[in-house]
């Protein structure tokens, strides 16, 4: 049986990392006994989760996908017809109607894209720096690292309603530190103003998740070697030659699953814009689009077909960053 | 020369540290002083006059904000409690016994950790107003225990598969059912990672906020962060910004006290999938 081999495989393998002495091998013919018994109380345990994903993840998201295809909305969300791609695209009398001839619509991709980008090129920048100040040895390290998990820590919607406060027009204290700098010459209404809005919306993304970057970075760079770190300092290399010829190549997978985690993690954005700035459409983004249409407006036919090409996008990346690293998920290699 | 040279370096480093540490802390410091009555009328923006407790009152006078915290409580353990039960004996088959599809299902673990919320948002309404789970703080435990299900599989499997393996096989030998395996052998052993990935999980659950603001529908029912979001005043232009930050300090501070308990703990849960998948 396929099953069977493939297990014994695995346990020779296994075993063969160790010494594979005589009482050894007696315990392997007694597992492999056992074995298919044991798998198939591995699918019993298994049952509930997949049971749990299938049943609230992976069924609402076929129903959205369908529903992206109906006409229904809120008050008939039980009787729809079946639309095709009219929710996407249609031509009806000289006019093309749809998600895709949506100017708002294209509007929030390039809002959520543009955000992704500027956001997680800025933290991971950041994030790095203050991992490599946490790296260093100085009294209060722990303090340190204590204090950037609050960021982290704190509600998305607290955090927006912080940084509104902070950042009002009259009595925001950024607006009366850059006037009292005299950065600034009169008072500047950053989450209404189309010229600062999306700019404001990177700045508090930035302080709310570079704390994520940084202890992923931290992470990596307490696994390095210590020994050419010594070797380097010993030639007399410049630290900063160094972090660049030594740290980084050696940190840039962990680095690399970060950067995607977080862009996944920006591109499907919601509560800070929409509590930041509400139904702006300076600041639209694709979660607040989708979710406009779908509850606000009630359309869900409309709603969950913008819903369906933002889950496409995240998909597709998904998909496009485990094939261009063959993610070893197996943990046959990391242990 | 040198010492001159070490002495900008430490102080360019002092330098550093302190900036760090004002902008991390300085939002909330603000939102602190703020709740006890600094920026308001004319007072200074930076410093209250005197430890105002009349925002919190007024928060907790004015609306459920009481029922809201236990809603949230509520939901946040359950949802660390379920999710808890069911990723470790599915990690355990993940980390512990091979079989075919394992990998693939292990992606499709992953997967589910990347979808966008408003993906599933329109099928799970329907499911939810199926199961007759609207406007109940059942949709939320629903929702948030799947959603936490990914990454606490993902962070068990990880730790379980650190356990050395002859524990296990002695255990085997003796005739112990898996169940036992786990309650009896893993458990002790895996609770480390049962904290942080519960606390993931609490942390998750008490600040989600676009599933709370669409399945909930009545004030009584509302979690924290939804309540938070509801205040609001006479109109636009007059944000209670008061009574916003005592409730902003009051559901942060519960998160903080676990942040700085637990320090350890979470960034290893944050960094175990990550580094080490």
């Amino acid at each position: 049986m396929d099953i069977t081999s493939t297990t014994a495989q695995g346990a020779t393998s296994d075993a063969g990392k160790r010494s594979p002495g005589p009482a050894r091998q007696g315990a392997r013919a007694q597992l492999s006994g056992l074995s298919r018994q044991r798998i198939r109380t591995a699918w019993l345990f298994l049952l509930p989760m997949i049971a749990g994903l299938g049943f609230v993840a992976g069924w609402p998201l076929a129903r959205t996908i369908y529903l992206g295809f109906t006409d229904a909305t809120l008050s008939s969300i039980d009787s729809y017809a079946f639309i095709g791609f009219e929710n996407y695209l249609v031509y009806d009398n000289g006019e093309w109607y749809g998600l895709l001839a949506d100017g708002l619509w294209w509007k929030s991709v390039w809002n959520t894209l543009y955000i992704t980008v500027l956001s997680v090129s800025i933290e991971t920048v950041l994030g790095v720096l203050v991992a490599l100040i946490l790296h260093a040895k100085f009294p209060g390290r722990g303090l340190l690292r204590a204090a950037i998990l609050i960021p982290w820590a704190i509600p998305t919607v607290v955090s927006a309603k912080m940084w509104g406060w902070m950042l009002h027009d009259q009595f925001g204290v950024i607006n009366d530190l850059l006037l009292k700098l005299h950065l600034i010459s009169e008072p500047i209404a950053w989450t209404v103003d189309p010229s600062t809005v999306l700019g404001t919306i990177i700045a508090v993304d930035v302080w709310k998740t570079t704390p994520f970057m940084a202890l992923l970075t931290l992470a990596a760079l307490q696994m390095l070697p210590k020994d050419c770190y010594e070797a380097a300092r010993v030639d007399g290399i410049h630290p900063v030659k160094v972090f660049f010829k030594v740290t980084l190549p050696l940190i840039k997978p962990a680095l690399v699953v970060a950067v995607v985690f977080r862009m996944l993690d920006a591109l499907r954005i919601f509560d800070l814009v929409y509590i930041l700035t509400s139904n702006s459409e300076d600041t639209i983004v694709m979660s607040v689009y989708a979710r406009q249409a779908l509850i606000d407006f009630q359309q869900i036919g409309y709603g969950s077909a913008a819903s369906t090409l933002l889950f496409l996008l995240v998909f597709g990346l998904t998909l496009a960053y485990i094939f261009a690293t063959r993610l070893k998920l197996d943990g046959s290699g990391d242990h | 020369m040198r010492t001159f040279k070490l002495r900008t370096g430490q102080a360019l480093f002092a330098l550093a540290v302190l900036v760090l540490l004002i902008y991390t802390i300085f939002p909330f410091y603000i939102a602190i002083a703020t709740s006890f009555g600094a920026g308001s009328g004319d007072g200074s923006l930076y410093l209250p006059e005197s430890f105002d407790f009349g925002n919190y009152v007024s928060v907790f006078k004015e609306q459920p904000f009481f029922h809201n915290i236990l809603n949230s409580a509520l939901v946040s353990f359950a949802t660390v409690a379920i999710s808890l039960l069911i990723a470790v004996t599915a990690s355990y088959a993940l980390a512990r016994v091979h079989f075919r599809g394992r990998t693939t299902l292990l992606l499709t673990v992953l997967g589910v950790s990347m979808f966008p919320q408003v993906a599933v948002l329109s099928g799970m309404f329907e499911l939810i107003r199926m199961l007759g789970l609207y406007n109940n703080l059942g949709s939320l435990v629903l929702s948030y225990t799947v959603f936490s299900l990914p990454f606490s599989v993902w962070i068990l499997t990880t730790f379980m598969r650190g356990i050395p393996k002859d524990l296990e096989e002695a255990a085997i030998v003796d005739g112990a059912t898996p169940w036992q395996i786990i309650t009896r052998i893993f458990m002790p052993v895996l609770w480390p990672a049962m904290v942080t990935t519960g606390l993931l999980a609490f942390i998750g659950a008490w600040n989600e906020f676009m599933f709370a603001i669409t399945f909930i529908l009545s004030n009584d029912n509302r979690t924290v962060p939804v309540a938070i979001s509801m205040i609001s005043g006479g109109s636009q232009y007059e944000m209670p910004w008061g009574p916003i930050m005592a409730a902003s300090v009051v559901v942060t501070v519960p998160l903080i006290a676990l942040v700085l308990i637990f320090q350890r703990k979470i960034v290893e849960g944050l960094t175990a999938g990550a580094v080490k998948g």
